[in-house]
């Protein structure tokens, strides 16, 4: 194949591939877009920021986001808790496309991420390997959790007047987690795991 | 700028999905139609399908569904006191605004309402000017596209907030709150400008009459 020349993907230049440093962009000569980065950490930085997204995961999802309390009424909400109402009242559809943006689409990116890199970092590769960091990439604009916890702050604000707030411990979790996956989009280059995948 | 070397004059694909360079298969347009990229086994397309048809095809449905986005009341709150709220996209901002939240009534105003409308009229922009091939600001109209990509998921906001809102508030003596089906008009319209976003091919902004249309 063309190893060392690539077609820029929004305005289809070829163009040649330049060794980048650490953390470094390489933009399309004609249009400006983002023709390649080098992540600024490796894949075992990847890796360890996927198992340290899995553990937060389990934990945003274990225990209330916010609480509401009027007089002696307490409600706790869950990440998953909206959905389940918003289905119950005949909203199926939206709970769906909440699911899926605000918990599915993450987790399984980072389940896939996981799934990929652990086997490469033993040396082996598994199997539908290929098609599974297809996915990952597929899923990358479906995963909104940064925009939810915008709502979050958003809901915080309305109730403010009407009732008592508390923050939870998931709510901590998330935030976390939000960062740890910007961290993994910042750091990922998929060039690299495309070359350890390799051609079939 | 009109001699560039793309990767369509050179006779190659490259790959949607992993940007591989690929010589497509011998046989033409029939042996393309089934062509898989060899290293991640995605369809290989020069162009994306259909391109200008289908991102036409999700915008105009977005443009119809954005009136009763707008019109209809994403959900309603019922308090023993206060009796029953139904509160719009619009009115949503303005109780934050009233509330003494201006930032946060900017945000989601640009979130919700100027955000899918700017979506809209970017996207025909480049619709319209795409299919004439012209070389137009084309380097403004790239960065134009790349905006749209990058602030669309910022819409779902309003979409969390209701949904929040509805698991906190159930207190059913005190105060509920449920969702109505302008949420429901309000989330199709951000999924559609996703869908029409990502079935516009960019490199038709910088193809020459010329090129392989897709």
């Amino acid at each position: 194949m063309h190893a060392a020349t690539i077609a820029c993907h929004e305005c289809d230049l070829l163009q040649r591939t330049v060794p980048l440093p650490r953390g470094g962009v390489a933009r399309c000569a004609r249009c400006g877009a983002v023709l390649y980065r080098q992540g600024d950490t490796g894949l075992d930085q990847v890796l360890a920021l996927t198992l340290a997204g899995l553990i937060l995961f389990v934990l945003a999802n274990a225990f209330p986001l916010l609480t509401m309390r009027i007089d002696t009424n307490v409600q706790p909400a869950t990440l998953l808790s909206g959905a389940l109402r918003l289905a119950d009242q005949g909203m199926a559809g939206l709970a769906a496309l909440v699911v899926l943006t605000s918990a599915a689409a993450p987790l399984l990116k980072l389940l896939l991420l996981g799934y990929l890199l652990v086997p490469l970092r033993l040396g082996w590769r598994a199997p539908f390997a290929a098609r599974a960091f297809r996915v990952v990439l597929a899923l990358q604009p479906w995963a909104m959790m940064e925009v939810f916890l915008l709502g979050l702050l958003v809901a915080m604000v309305k109730l403010s007047s009407m009732a008592e707030i508390i923050v939870g411990t998931a709510l901590y979790a998330f935030g976390f987690l939000v960062l740890v996956l910007a961290g993994i989009t910042a750091s990922l280059d998929p060039r690299a795991v495309w070359d350890r995948l390799g051609v079939r | 700028m009109d001699a560039a070397l793309t990767a369509a004059r050179a006779g190659l694909v490259s790959c949607h999905s992993c940007h591989l360079l690929v010589r497509p298969p011998a046989g033409g347009a029939e042996a393309m139609e089934h062509a898989a990229c060899p290293r991640c086994g995605a369809a290989l397309h020069s162009r994306k399908p259909d391109s200008l048809g289908r991102t036409w095809a999700y915008l105009i449905t977005a443009m119809i569904f954005y009136v009763p986005a707008m019109a209809l009341p994403i959900m309603t709150t019922t308090t023993t006191f206060g009796g029953a709220r139904k509160d719009t996209v619009l009115s949503g901002v303005y109780y934050l605004l009233t509330t003494g939240m201006w930032p946060l009534a900017a945000i989601v105003f640009f979130a919700s309402v100027v955000v899918p409308v700017l979506k809209i009229v970017i996207l025909v922009l480049l619709l319209v000017t795409s299919r004439q091939g012209g070389d137009w600001r084309r380097l403004d109209r790239a960065r134009l596209y790349r905006l749209t990509e990058a602030v669309g998921r910022w819409s779902m906001v309003d979409v969390y907030v209701v949904t929040i809102l509805v698991a906190l508030v159930r207190l059913q003596a005190l105060a509920i709150v449920e969702a109505e089906q302008g949420a429901v008009f309000f989330a199709a319209v951000v999924v559609l400008t996703m869908f029409a976003a990502r079935s516009f091919d960019p490199r038709l902004i910088w193809d020459q009459r010329s090129d392989a249309t897709p």
